[in-house]
């Protein structure tokens, strides 16, 4: 590869002047000209059979143009096929607080909510199930009649064998890993409009991570085909999973603006948003490992549940995940994994940034240092001693095919000052060490299908402007800019001439949406593909007109030369007008589906868990803990991830230090507190996320393994080092005061606890 | 609730409307003046996303009544331009990659617009101490350090031309 003009390059967001004159539009910013307001009411029952919905008083309200209930919609939908247990509104039961019952549309927010008030339902209370560990005992009062236990999926695997794994290890561990829930808190709150046009068509803009989901689900659930719905993404105000399925209030105002004939806007009160979830489940990891002590890893076995709530959601995925994802970091000779996903009377819980793997990777990383100190082994040396070598398939089928975890390990270790200041720190001080990994898309789609799983288009016409119509969801992370890199680089043109129509079902082609990092992977290499079609269909007349091979020629600073500077030299506007001879506008298209070999095993959930490419991070985290208080204090973060190659440093920066902090949130002070189903903390000011006071600035390493699949070696980086934030820093913990903890968010209250404990034993040790 | 008429200078334009005496800064800018810039990302005004300029303070606007502000000189996100060229706050926060989903990004460049005009360099510690009431769960701060900090340089550099200038 050559030298390059814009790949690698940092560079500023293309949307990024809209966000800065405040002049983007997001989906709450859309009005159109006779809109009307909508609102949800929502179950105060945790679990409830509902005998009846009056809704009379309410309709009667001048004022209100339509209301629904289920019975309007009662078609059943869920992300997975296998998952179809939700109705938009509840049809016979409501199955959490919050749960959505009925829905208003009305000239005005206020009358909205009035109408809301004059709806009469009525409930008959059924017991109701909060503990996961309690629910998966019941016997009765089940939140789902076909799950039985409240069970909505385990599965178990076993890779190589365990039994002789732990025989061969000189030092075996097990303990209990809890972590509480956490949700992704995007500062952006759902909002959906749903415009029923004149023409008996239905155009919905929504802030989605998925719109082509989004689109398909409306259709079921609305009775209307496809081909006359359109789903348009405007800016989405950070989504980090949350807006990664269908939403209820994205079918309540499509089913009101059907059924009103009206334009109908319902935006989520932050309230409705933390109720709305689908964020990480509370955990309870349950870890056996074994090591040799020269330090290499011969067992590791893992019972995982997952308490969902009360509907699947991507829920088998999401424990999927946290088992498959045991492997591929380390090279592991034998797993087992035994996971459950539990159903409770809560919000349903679902994909949150590092989908599944966060909580068992902070079981793990946590245990691999236990066991160090077990074995006298430097943790980061136990590391080392445990690498894949790769390329490599792992025995669960995961094919590992860039490995840049080597790399990662080192350059923290050094940036860090690791070797200086573990112990070393001084009082109340310490340091902490950590990796992580994650999958650059899911290789095999939600929906299984043979079609590939982004498609492309590129036009270029007269004004030799270049128009890529992309489906990819842009929700913060880079996305569109990526793609205008791709295409200004491969044409040789800046990248002011490229624009960027995506994620919208009219105009652009089918992307599966920005869930499992699979944007830069999946539609770069879609992408990559057109542009490069674009490039043979521009380059062969030119080609021809001088009696050269297109392979001799080079597109770089908006001309067409000869590579060895023999002669060729022409504008990209001539080169345009010369390939539009006698063809008109020139169309190119690509598309990506993973190769075959990437799509892992045949074994009962095997479908998860295999990616084209995996990227890898490294963390060292500095704290300070207040022995007095329990406080911990995050001082120093260096984080190194391995992103194949760094299309955009800018942004591939940015995506590491946010991952870092999302996972320092959950470490130290985020979780969702329950009371009998209700959400004791659902505002900012309860549920407290890191400000600028409790986070430092986040030194990021870019490491370039180069993959030789990824679009021009590119691979994911918006999700991988988020795991490791959470581990570095109870590692580091145990490094200030000695004390480790299992439960997070690791709160003043839980160290306080364990420095107790710990004295008090050291008290009875000396008696 | 009856409407009342009022005048709202915003980004130096008086604008006469009528209004529900109860109505927040916000929704006045959203809905009656189309100014979308400022954003609601809660309901009880711990996230910043609203933050305006009132006589060049930073405050909230989804807990401002509209009209208690008839005499105050507003200035929200879409003001921050002037004739088309872009504050090298929002510069900053263009190339530092400041703005990533660009949700809390208006409030973030209101309140660091008040700090730069107060404090033109700042240390590391008193932007973090500034922005502490803005809340962004997309960067993790670290690029809106870097944009703060390369936006008070510039302003910094500014000044001496102009002052160079009039010399």
């Amino acid at each position: 590869m050559g030298e390059m003009n814009v790949i690698g390059k940092r560079m500023a967001m293309t949307d990024a002047r809209a966000k800065v004159t405040g002049l983007g539009r997001y989906a709450d910013d859309l009005s159109v000209p006779g809109m009307l307001y909508g609102r949800i009411l929502h179950s105060p029952h945790p679990h409830a059979r509902i005998r009846s919905v009056d809704t009379l008083a309410a309709e009667a309200l001048e004022g209100v143009k339509a209301v629904a209930t289920g019975r309007d919609a009662p078609t059943p939908y869920g992300i997975l096929p296998i998952g179809h247990d939700e109705r938009v509104l509840a049809l016979d039961k409501a199955r959490y607080i919050g749960d959505n019952v009925a829905a208003v549309a009305a000239t005005s927010p206020e009358i909205a909510e009035e109408a809301l008030r004059l709806i009469r339902v009525d409930y008959e209370p059924l017991p109701a199930w909060f503990d996961p560990l309690e629910s998966m005992k019941a016997e009765e009062n089940w939140i789902h009649e076909k799950r039985a236990h409240n069970i909505e999926k385990e599965y178990h695997h076993h890779f190589g064998n365990v039994d002789e794994g732990f025989a061969q290890a000189d030092f075996v561990l097990e303990d209990r890993y809890y972590c509480g829930e956490v949700t992704h808190a995007a500062m952006e709150p759902h909002s959906t409009l749903a415009v029923w046009e004149p023409n008996e068509r239905l155009t919905v803009y929504s802030s989605t991570q998925v719109p082509f989901y989004l689109h398909r689900t409306l259709s079921a659930v609305c009775e209307m085909p496809m081909s006359r719905i359109r789903v348009v993404k405007p800016l989405v105000g950070g989504g980090f999973g949350g807006k990664s399925e269908i939403i209820p209030l994205e079918v309540a105002a499509s089913v009101l603006a059907k059924k009103a004939r009206r334009p109908v806007k319902i935006t989520y009160t932050r309230e409705e948003v933390f109720y709305a979830h689908r964020g990480r489940p509370i955990t309870i990891v349950d870890l056996k490992l074994g090591i040799t002590k020269e330090g290499r890893i011969t067992a590791a076995q893992a019972r995982i549940v997952q308490d969902g709530g009360a509907y699947c959601g991507y829920g088998p995925v999401t424990v999927l995940y946290s088992g498959a994802l045991l492997n591929a970091l380390y090279d592991i000779p034998n797993v087992k994994f035994d996971g459950f996903r539990v159903l409770t009377n809560k919000p349903a819980c679902g994909a949150m940034r590092g989908h599944g793997t966060v909580n068992a990777r902070f079981a793990f990383e946590s245990m691999l240092d236990q066991i160090a100190a077990r074995a006298g082994l430097d943790p980061v040396e136990l590391r080392r001693r445990n690498l894949l070598k790769a390329p490599c398939t792992t025995p669960n089928g995961l094919r590992v095919t860039s490995y840049g975890l080597p790399e990662c390990i080192e350059r923290v270790a050094e940036r860090s000052g690791w070797a200086e200041k573990r112990g070393k720190l001084g009082k109340g001080r310490g340091i902490g060490f950590a990796c992580s990994h994650y999958v650059s898309g899911a290789a095999n789609p939600i929906i299984r299908s043979n079609m590939p799983h982004t498609t492309v288009n590129i036009k270029i016409d007269r004004d030799a402007g270049i128009t890529v119509y992309s489906g990819a969801s842009e929700i913060g992370q880079g996305s569109d800019t990526m793609h205008v890199q791709i295409v200004a680089e491969v044409l040789g043109v800046r990248p002011e001439r490229v624009n960027l129509v995506a994620a919208d079902t009219e105009l652009t082609p089918v992307d599966l949406g920005s869930y499992s990092s699979r944007v830069t992977f999946m539609a770069g290499n879609a992408c990559l593909n057109a542009a490069r079609n674009m490039r043979a269909q521009i380059l062969g007349p030119v080609a021809r007109q001088f009696d050269c091979e297109t392979d001799d020629l080079e597109m770089r600073d908006e001309t067409i030369v000869s590579k060895n500077g023999a002669g060729v030299s022409m504008s990209f506007d001539d080169a345009v007008a010369l390939a539009m001879v006698g063809e008109g506008a020139l169309v190119a298209k690509g598309t990506y589906a993973p190769p075959e070999q990437a799509r892992g095993g045949k074994f009962k959930g095997a479908g998860v868990g295999p990616s084209p490419s995996y990227s890898y991070s490294a963390q060292a985290v500095e704290v300070k803990v207040d022995r007095e208080t329990g406080q911990v204090k995050v001082e120093r973060v260096v984080a190194a991830h391995d992103c194949g190659r760094a299309l955009n440093p800018l942004t591939v920066d940015g995506q590491v230090q946010g991952s870092v902090y999302m996972g320092m949130g959950q470490a130290v002070q985020e979780e969702m507190v329950w009371r009998e189903g209700r959400l004791m903390n659902p505002s900012f000011l309860e549920y407290r996320l890191p400000t600028t006071l409790e986070t430092p600035q986040i030194e990021s390493i870019i490491v370039e393994s180069i993959d030789p699949e990824g679009p021009f070696g590119a691979k994911e980086a918006g999700e991988g080092s988020l795991a490791a934030a959470i581990p570095a820093i109870a590692n580091a913990i145990y490094d200030a005061v000695g004390v480790r903890i299992t439960d997070v968010p690791i709160t003043p209250e839980r160290v306080l606890a364990a420095l107790r404990a710990k004295e008090e034993a050291e008290k009875g040790g000396a008696r | 609730m009856t409407k009342e008429l009022i005048r709202l200078k915003v980004n130096g334009e008086t604008h006469e409307l009528a209004i529900a005496p109860n109505k927040l800064l916000l929704d006045v800018l959203r809905e009656d003046l189309g100014l979308t810039g400022s954003k609601r990302g809660c309901d009880d005004s711990s996230c910043g996303c609203c933050t305006v300029l009132i006589d060049g303070m930073p405050m909230l606007s989804c807990v401002a009544l509209a009209t208690s502000y008839q005499d105050a000189e507003i200035t929200t996100v879409e003001g921050l331009a002037r004739d088309g060229e872009l504050d090298p706050v929002q510069e900053a926060f263009m190339s530092w990659g400041g703005a990533q989903c660009g949700f809390c990004t208006p409030g973030f460049l209101m309140t660091t617009h008040a700090l730069l005009e107060k404090n033109p360099d700042p240390t590391l510690d008193q932007v973090r101490e500034a922005l502490a009431s803005n809340i962004c769960r997309c960067t993790g701060y670290t690029q809106i350090y870097e944009s703060v900090l390369a936006a008070a340089q510039k302003i910094r550099e500014k000044r001496k031309n102009e002052i160079a200038i009039s010399k």
